[in-house]
């Protein structure tokens, strides 16, 4: 351990050895309260049916390894029609998101430009109030919104703070370079792509995942929003059959393929189901988290 | 509508800006406008362009500002559209609380009954009780939870080894990243009455202890799915005041003979100070807003006596009884007090040197 006190500085003392105990202890202890119901979860989601029995329930330590509960999963069923569902309204979302935040943000960025103040105004008063549950969905209704995939999108497309952290990024870009190539007759379009976008990957990838992570994890207006359950997002489905612990085997969650034969016992197909909604958000994260400290605390945090 | 900066003919830049502006938003700089007072003022602006320079005509013709503006305003459009549709119109739909409304008939058909939602929600008894435990969510979450995001922030701050240290961050953020359906499964999967734990005391030989149905234990199930996915997520804030903080004052301290805990109450915490103020201040602003998926997906587990809060009462209200006024009259009472609550946390920001969510105008 020897490497945490890399560069202590001088003036500071070595902490006593109990001290350092203590909180080494501690981060390891809530690394690890993070960590195991995730370990469990997926080595359950990936246990025979021989160890799930045996374990009498979630499986602790490793007896041997099966796919077949991801097999079951994918082979065409309630579960794959979800996760289809779900990687495409937050792939399309986030799209819609990231143009009209990313849009609405260069063109309030400029300050002195027409009706700047008022239409700042109404992105900025959106914080004090939120419009209710009940008239925001007879709204969707009324537009014939109910049971449309774009119900889950429209509603939550734009998110006013990540406009505004967004916009205050693109003030403190150098504004220099912007200004001779408009000189120069280059139009707004042309900054935007050529010069602004370039300067603020690390923010566009916060943002993005921040919206991506909102779409891909929203429950709530899905139960809202839409009554015909083969249209349901990946969310929805691990309430119904995991956390409300539906039987998987008199639905059609598996596919028609592989029932009646031997599937994977029913806590494995719950477990992986949780995986699966798990995994994208777990691998997409690490990615952009190095522009965490850069993308959002400089245009969020320092209130 | 004529804008400010450019009404303000040959002035210099424009001071502070006006509006509401989120500090959160503002990158230090004092609102969304602050920093830079328009791009115009740094250099020189040829005649035509944006900005306050001076060698500009008094006032544009709007005409003019529009054949010199449109392409903003094209890409403004987008998002102003659907936050006039999704965010405005609805707002409005709330007149609907004033309404004994039905599907059929529409806003306009509906015939009109005054105050006498208002008068059934407050003579409701389970609109109190949803009340009171939001009240009482709250409040747990201020005292359990609010603290915890500090100390981890300091402990990781202790932590040396940039490596190391980036390791343990990128554990504590994830839980943030997870949906709370999956929150709810995971801790169901350990605490409830199928779950590890019980698995763990059958097979010993005792009976098992099913906690997520327990209304007793409601509280302390909650709030520990709060701190188990957002006390990480919580320090980033916290980690950016700390990093702020100038080392040389622990270098003065430790040479003056200061002791580590001497330097973490004279030195971190005050360094902390704003921030917690802040954070304390729009956590109270926000009251009402304790969480929605989190209740819900639970309402059923542990009983609406102690798990129904404002959102749940107004959906269950509205979407299981078809009563759409009576779920608006709710949904609009709780808007208009958070909205004081806003205003007045907000005013206590002010009064205390801070900037709060708008600032002063």
């Amino acid at each position: 351990m020897s490497t945490l006190f890399a560069d202590r500085p001088v003036w500071a003392e070595r902490p006593s050895l109990p001290a350092r105990a203590a909180k080494n202890t501690t981060l390891a202890a809530i690394a690890v309260v993070i960590i195991f119901p995730l370990y469990i979860v997926v080595l359950t989601s990936l246990s025979p049916a021989s160890a799930v029995n045996s374990a009498g329930g979630l499986v602790l330590v490793p007896q041997g390894i099966s796919f077949q509960a991801y097999a079951d999963l994918f082979s065409g069923g309630v579960v794959t029609r979800a996760v289809l569902v779900s990687l495409g309204v937050t792939a399309v979302g986030t799209a819609v998101s990231l143009a009209a935040t990313i849009l609405a943000a260069y063109g309030l960025s400029q300050t002195g430009s027409l009706w700047h103040r008022p239409l700042l105004f109404a992105v900025l008063l959106t914080f004090l109030f939120a419009p209710g549950m009940i008239p925001l969905y007879l709204l969707v209704s009324n537009v014939g919104l109910i049971d449309s995939y774009w119900s889950l999108i429209l509603p939550t497309a734009v998110n006013a703070f990540n406009l505004v952290v967004m916009r205050a990024f693109f003030m403190n870009l150098p504004g220099e370079i912007s200004d001779s190539a408009r000189v120069d007759g280059a139009s707004e379009w042309t900054i935007l792509t050529r010069l602004v976008l370039p300067m603020s990957k690390g923010v566009t990838a916060v943002i993005g995942l921040f919206y991506a992570v909102g779409y891909w994890n929203a429950f709530f207006n899905a139960i809202l929003y839409i009554n015909d359950n083969s249209k349901w997002p990946l969310q929805l489905i691990l309430r119904q059959y995991v956390q409300q612990g539906q039987q998987l085997s008199s639905n059609s969650v598996i596919g028609d393929a592989v029932q009646g034969t031997a599937s994977a016992p029913n806590l494995a197909i719950q477990m992986a189901i949780v995986v699966v909604a798990l995994v994208p958000v777990t691998f997409v994260y690490p990615l952009v988290q190095k522009h965490f400290t850069k993308g959002v605390i400089i245009g969020a945090v320092k209130g | 509508m004529t804008d400010r900066a450019d009404s303000s003919g040959g002035t210099t830049a424009p001071p502070a800006p006006r509006s509401a502006a989120p500090a959160t938003g503002s990158g230090g700089r004092g609102g969304p406008d602050g920093g830079r007072g328009g791009r115009g003022d740094r250099t020189p602006r040829l005649p035509g362009r944006r900005g306050t320079g001076a060698p500009r005509p008094r006032r544009r013709s709007l005409r003019s500002r529009l054949r010199r503006d449109w392409q903003l305003l094209l890409m403004t459009l987008p998002a102003i559209a659907l936050l006039a549709v999704f965010h405005y119109t609805p707002t409005l739909g709330n007149i609907i609380a004033f309404q004994d409304y039905n599907p059929w008939d529409g806003v306009i058909g509906s015939p009109w009954v005054g105050f006498s939602q208002f008068e059934r929600l407050f003579t409701d008894a389970r609109f109190w009780s949803a009340a009171g435990n939001t009240l009482m969510i709250a409040a747990i979450q201020l005292v359990f939870f609010f603290p915890i995001p500090i100390g981890l922030a300091i402990l990781l701050d202790s932590v040396l080894s940039p490596r190391m240290r980036l390791l343990l961050q990128s554990i504590v953020y994830m839980p943030h990243f997870f949906s709370w359906v999956l929150v709810v499964t995971l801790f169901q999967q350990i605490l409830g009455g199928a779950g590890l734990f019980s698995q763990i005391l059958r097979q010993n030989g005792y009976a098992p202890l099913d906690v997520m149905t327990n209304p007793d234990a409601f509280l302390f199930v909650v709030t520990s799915q709060m701190i188990w996915k957002d006390a990480g997520w919580g320090t980033i804030i916290f980690l950016a005041a700390l990093a702020a903080i100038n080392q040389n004052l622990y270098e003065s301290a430790a040479v003056d003979g200061a002791g580590r805990w001497r330097r973490m109450w004279h030195i971190t915490l005050p360094g902390l100070r704003p921030v917690i103020i802040l954070l304390l201040i729009l956590k109270l602003g926000d009251i009402l807003n304790v969480g929605f998926e989190q209740f819900y997906l639970q309402r059923d587990a542990f009983g609406a006596n102690v798990s129904e809060v404002l959102d749940t009462f107004i959906y269950h209200q509205t979407l299981v009884t078809g009563n759409f006024s009576a779920g608006a009259v709710a949904g609009l009472v709780k808007g208009i007090v958070g909205l004081i609550l806003i205003v007045l946390a907000n005013k206590l920001a002010h009064r205390m040197g801070e900037n709060g969510i708008y600032r002063r105008s």
